[in-house]
């Protein structure tokens, strides 16, 4: 159990920083917008599995709250996009 | 069910979901263009986050768990594809992607006869312009 939890914590970790180095290196906004997606979800699932492991549900609400928010962002920056704008 | 099942059981799905949000991490790192790393993204948006859901819902089981997840699973069902097919969409617009790595291009039919007609309505209204 232990020795599964430490693994998969290396793995949260490794997908998170990686979505990072892809928010902070670009090289297009899209880019950014797909890392930040996935950096979204890495942080969901850490708090299940806190929730899973600790049996507790405490952080329901917030899973269900970046559920439902987490498009905003995303769907805003891909619909009012510049055709020009490569950065 | 037993303790020792249930941590086992635990364990499995936080370790698939956690390899899941690892493999989109590396395929944002190492993939060409932002559609590839699209799909590479989109994986554990719904499998990840669903075998964690599943995971909180049968660790401590109870009425109002179940209908917390069955609401999470439900959005993040709703949104997700949302936001996948409105980025992909601006990447194709936007000339984001790497068009010697496609293998076959639907869409490019569709927006050439989409601009042919357009020219042809353009064209048509110029027409009709001195009559109104």
């Amino acid at each position: 159990m232990e020795i599964a939890l430490v693994a998969a914590g290396v793995m949260f970790g490794v997908g998170a920083l990686a979505s990072i180095y892809r928010i902070v290196v670009g090289p297009s906004l899209l880019d950014r917008v797909i890392a930040s997606d996935v950096l979204v979800v890495t942080i969901m699932c850490v708090l299940g599995a806190e929730m899973a492991v600790n049996r507790h549900t405490d952080t329901l609400p917030v899973m269900l709250a970046l559920a439902m928010f987490g498009i905003v962002g995303s769907v805003s920056i891909a619909r009012f996009m510049a055709r020009q704008d490569t950065t | 069910m037993s303790a020792e099942l249930s941590d086992a059981l635990t364990a499995a799905f936080i370790v698939v979901s956690a390899f899941l949000c690892a493999a989109a991490g590396i395929g944002l790192l190492r993939f060409p263009d932002v559609l590839s790393r699209l799909h590479a993204a989109t994986k554990p948006q719904i499998l990840g986050l669903g075998l964690i859901v599943l995971d909180v819902a049968v660790s401590n089981i109870s009425l109002g768990t179940v209908v917390f997840a069955i609401a999470i699973l439900f959005f993040q069902g709703l949104t997700a594809p949302i936001s996948a097919h409105m980025v992909g969409r601006a990447a194709y617009r936007g000339d984001h992607l790497r068009r010697d790595l496609i293998v076959t291009d639907e869409l490019a039919d569709a927006v050439q006869r989409a601009d042919a007609r357009d020219r042809a309505e353009a064209s048509r209204d110029d027409r009709d312009d001195p009559r109104d």
